[in-house]
């Protein structure tokens, strides 16, 4: 397969890239909520339209009410999210708790994904302890009881947690903490007693939570997929998860890079616009090249991803690697090219900024994929 | 779809009949390369034997034209054959400045019969060219040339000088920026073509920091060029005083090709192969070491999706007509990269000049030779430039 868009996809990418660029701009949506200090930290209204667009079952199958599209289609939107800086749940609920629901019973699917095909529900995916992603530990247990089970443990970093209809949550159903067996997913209702969050805003005005569960009792039926067995959703989630954060770190990046180079053409010092000095000249286009090469890599993971190969994991996190890297040159660039303003808040460079820090971390950033890569490759 | 499936197997099935063991291993050094030529020798039998299976089926230039000694194969056909040549490693059968630079020029400005003498000549590896462009007073600014060919009716005479011309002491024959009208900096240069054993040509090997010389001063004492070598066979490609025009086409290509965008070595991951090497020796890497590692791969992976992006963008025109520019740039500094990471595992064995261990200083020898990857062809602060005035379109540049 040719590593550029079909036709369908390219048509898909104008629309998608027409309508974010009009409802989820920085103005319309990061701003005005981020201003109003809203607790979700993203709109639902975006998200209802969203669904009328049918982004926000893009994975799903058609047979379950879905578009039945792949991960080149779902980064098509990601990265427009990316390029906008739009505050939404689509990672996580489209992408991630999608991923786990697909592998789900009919019954776990018939109570979950009608919700958020109509863009009523929002998901959230408790996955990592610690301050950094490291999902081969999970210590968050769920111990038999009755016909179903008592889950007691804490997950943090745990996006949108709050306003969340459901948690897509990881823990261990036997076993110890680092072992790779043993693990089950539950989906956790929003009201399951026992439950409390924790709202922390973070550096991109994303809201997030600390999430306890505290003997949480769950039926027999919250389990989505093997119990025992969940590690492979869960390997397929983060794959869905990290193949989609690195379409929209691709949109982070292009996005703060065009505002650079457009600023470079109208500013003017010395007499001269600063895009005629050679020291900038030479830094913009490195970050060009950069950014191309890790927009070729990101379709490159998300064809195989598509194709089912065996090489898409190693690919993935290749992709993620490079995007984080790429977009932390783009941000950093940006911010130092615009001087002063680039420092202020009234700019947006410095929002790109906030928010490649935050999707860097999320779900492993270089340093963890770059580690992997190695890993994977034997050595 | 189901074409190119068959197609696939055929190859696979081809190659493994006919590709010999030996030229399944990674082009280490010169000694590997078959290029060609009036003084040509082969290596060993593999390699002859390899060379003469690829000429008979057309896969010395397997997406040329059947009629021009090619294979005729479609962009597609042609990247299955490189994923399968690449999957078990084959070499080249044969390499040469005639396939990668202007054998391309002729196939895109050629005359019919400078494509039918020429362009079967370079695939049947019979003459083996070389790139007159730079001058010592013309690297970057290649524009400014002086060598001078002066018009007398049916033929010029060429003098001037020329450098860095790469194997000019072992090439046949040499495609060489002429400046033809003094007054017109950009149309007044012909892209002319003669034969390296005409009188008045000489050339003076360069010694360069690796202790190889493979280039060369080359002077030109009143070289009588004939404007033609028959019926249809102008002595120029293109037209007279619009060589500037071929020669800007022509960089595109070289820059493609020396980006290793075609995958194979130059873009390979590398940790893994380290890790093996250092513990042959009994040595470990540093962590600090291998962290480099892995971010060099994460890197060099990605330029090979690039690399793959580039090449199928190229085939329908979706790519930027830049950005070779961009690739020559990433793919060279990447292989300055790699040659640092290698040396760095080696530790002092990759030190040595000249011992039988090292095969005579491959090593060594090998990372100098990368530091030359951003300078030949375009150096990386120029592709830099273009890259900032073609594609950003940015103000001055
Ligand atoms: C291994 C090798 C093989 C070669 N083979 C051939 C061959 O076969 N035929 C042939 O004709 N030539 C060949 N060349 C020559 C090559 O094309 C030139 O070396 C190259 O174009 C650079 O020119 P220069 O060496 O004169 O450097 P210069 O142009 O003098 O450059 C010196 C430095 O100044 C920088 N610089 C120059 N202009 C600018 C600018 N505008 N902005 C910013 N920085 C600038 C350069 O990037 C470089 O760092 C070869 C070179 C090498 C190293």
């Amino acid at each position: 397969m040719p590593l550029y868009h079909n036709d369908d996809q390219a048509m898909l990418a104008d629309t998608a890239r027409g309508f974010i660029a009009e409802e989820g701009n920085i103005a319309k949506q990061l701003r005005h909520w981020r201003d109003r200090d809203c607790k979700d930290g993203f709109g639902h209204g975006l998200w209802k339209q969203m669904a009328e667009m049918g982004f926000t079952g893009m994975l799903v199958s058609e047979a379950d009410g879905g578009l039945g599209m792949g991960h080149v289609e779902a980064g098509i939107v990601l990265e427009e999210i990316g390029r906008n800086l739009t505050p939404s749940p689509f990672l996580t609920s489209s992408v991630l708790a999608a991923t786990a629901l697909n592998h789900g019973s009919d019954d776990i699917k018939g109570r979950y994904l009608p919700g958020l095909i109509a863009g009523d529900h929002v998901f959230a995916v408790a996955i990592d302890e610690t301050a950094k992603h490291r999902p081969s530990r999970i210590a968050t247990r769920a111990e038999k009881s009755g016909n179903g089970f008592r889950l007691t443990g804490s997950k943090s970093f745990v996006i949108q947690g709050s306003s969340a209809d459901m948690i897509v949550v990881a823990a261990r159903t036997s076993g110890a903490d680092d072992d790779a067996d043993g693990i089950t997913l539950f989906a956790v209702p929003k009201d399951a007693s026992g439950m409390s969050h924790d709202a922390v805003r973070l550096v991109d005005t994303s809201m997030a939570t600390h999430t306890k569960f505290d003997g949480v009792e769950l039926d027999g039926d919250a389990v989505i997929g093997e119990i025992d067995g969940g590690r492979a959703v869960l390997d397929a989630m983060l794959l869905a998860g990290r193949v989609g954060a690195a379409a929209e770190g691709v949109g982070v990046a292009s996005g703060a890079m065009d505002m650079t180079v457009d600023y470079l053409k109208q500013r003017k010092q010395f007499g001269k616009l600063i895009g005629e000095f050679q020291a900038l000249q030479h830094r913009a286009s490195h970050l060009y090249s950069e950014v191309e090469i890790a927009r070729a890599v990101t379709i490159k993971a998300q064809q195989l991803l598509d194709a089912g190969s065996q090489q898409a994991d190693l690919m993935a996190s290749v992709a993620k690697a490079k995007v984080a890297k790429t977009a932390r040159l783009a941000v950093q660039e940006g911010v130092q090219m615009h001087g002063g303003i680039g420092m202020t808040d009234e700019y947006d460079i410095g929002l790109y900024m906030k928010r490649d820090r935050a999707l860097a971390e999320f779900l492993g950033d270089a340093y963890f994929h770059a580690n992997r890569v190695a890993e994977l490759s034997g050595y | 779809m189901a074409d190119l499936e068959t197609f696939r197997s055929e190859t696979r099935a081809w190659l493994e009949a006919n590709c010999p063991a030996e030229m399944r291993e990674p082009v280490r050094d010169e000694d590997d390369i078959y290029w060609g030529g009036r003084r040509a020798t082969f290596k060993n039998d593999a390699q002859k034997a390899w060379f003469e299976a690829c000429l008979a089926k057309g896969y010395t230039v397997p997406a040329w034209p059947k009629e021009y000694g090619g294979a005729g194969l479609s962009p597609e056909q042609a990247k299955v054959l490189r994923e399968e040549m690449g999957r078990i490693s084959a070499r080249p059968p044969l390499s040469s400045f005639g396939i990668w630079m202007l054998g391309p020029a002729l196939l895109h400005f050629g005359t019919e019969g400078q494509k039918q003498r020429f362009l079967n000549e370079i695939a049947r590896g019979e003459i083996r060219w070389c790139q007159g462009y730079s001058e010592p007073g013309s690297g970057s600014d290649l524009v400014s040339l002086q060598t001078y060919g002066d018009d007398q009716g049916d033929h010029w005479i060429v003098n001037g000088q020329k450098v860095w011309t790469s194997y000019a002491d072992q090439a046949d024959w040499i495609f060489c920026l002429v400046r033809t009208d003094k007054t017109d900096k950009y149309k007044g240069i012909t892209f002319m073509l003669y034969d390296m054993a005409s009188e008045g040509v000489s050339t003076k090997p360069i010694l360069l920091i690796s202790g190889n010389s493979p280039f060369c001063e080359t002077f030109f004492d009143n070289v009588k060029v004939p404007k033609s070598y028959g019926d249809d066979c102008p002595a120029y490609v293109g037209q007279v005083n619009r060589g500037w025009d071929v020669a800007k086409y022509l960089l595109g290509h070289e820059r493609e090709m020396i980006s290793g965008a075609g995958g194979g070595d130059r873009t390979a991951a590398i940790g893994a192969a380290m890790k093996r090497a250092s513990a042959r020796t009994g040595d470990d890497v540093d962590p600090v070491l291998r962290a480099e590692l892995a971010m060099f791969d994460v890197d060099a992976l990605a330029y090979t999706a690039m690399g793959e992006k580039f090449l199928d963008e190229i085939k329908v025109g979706k790519a930027h007509p830049a950005q070779p520019n961009m690739m020559k740039y990433v793919g060279t500094e990447l292989n300055k990269r790699r040659h640092e990471l290698m040396m760095a595992v080696g530790g002092s064995r990759s030190l040595e000049w000249d011992s039988e261990d090292t095969g005579g200083g491959k090593p060594a020898r090998g990372w100098l030779r990368t530091k030359a990857n951003s300078i030949e062809g375009g150096t990386s602060e120029v592709m830099l430039n273009v890259i900032a005035k073609r594609i950003l379109d940015l103000p001055g540049a």
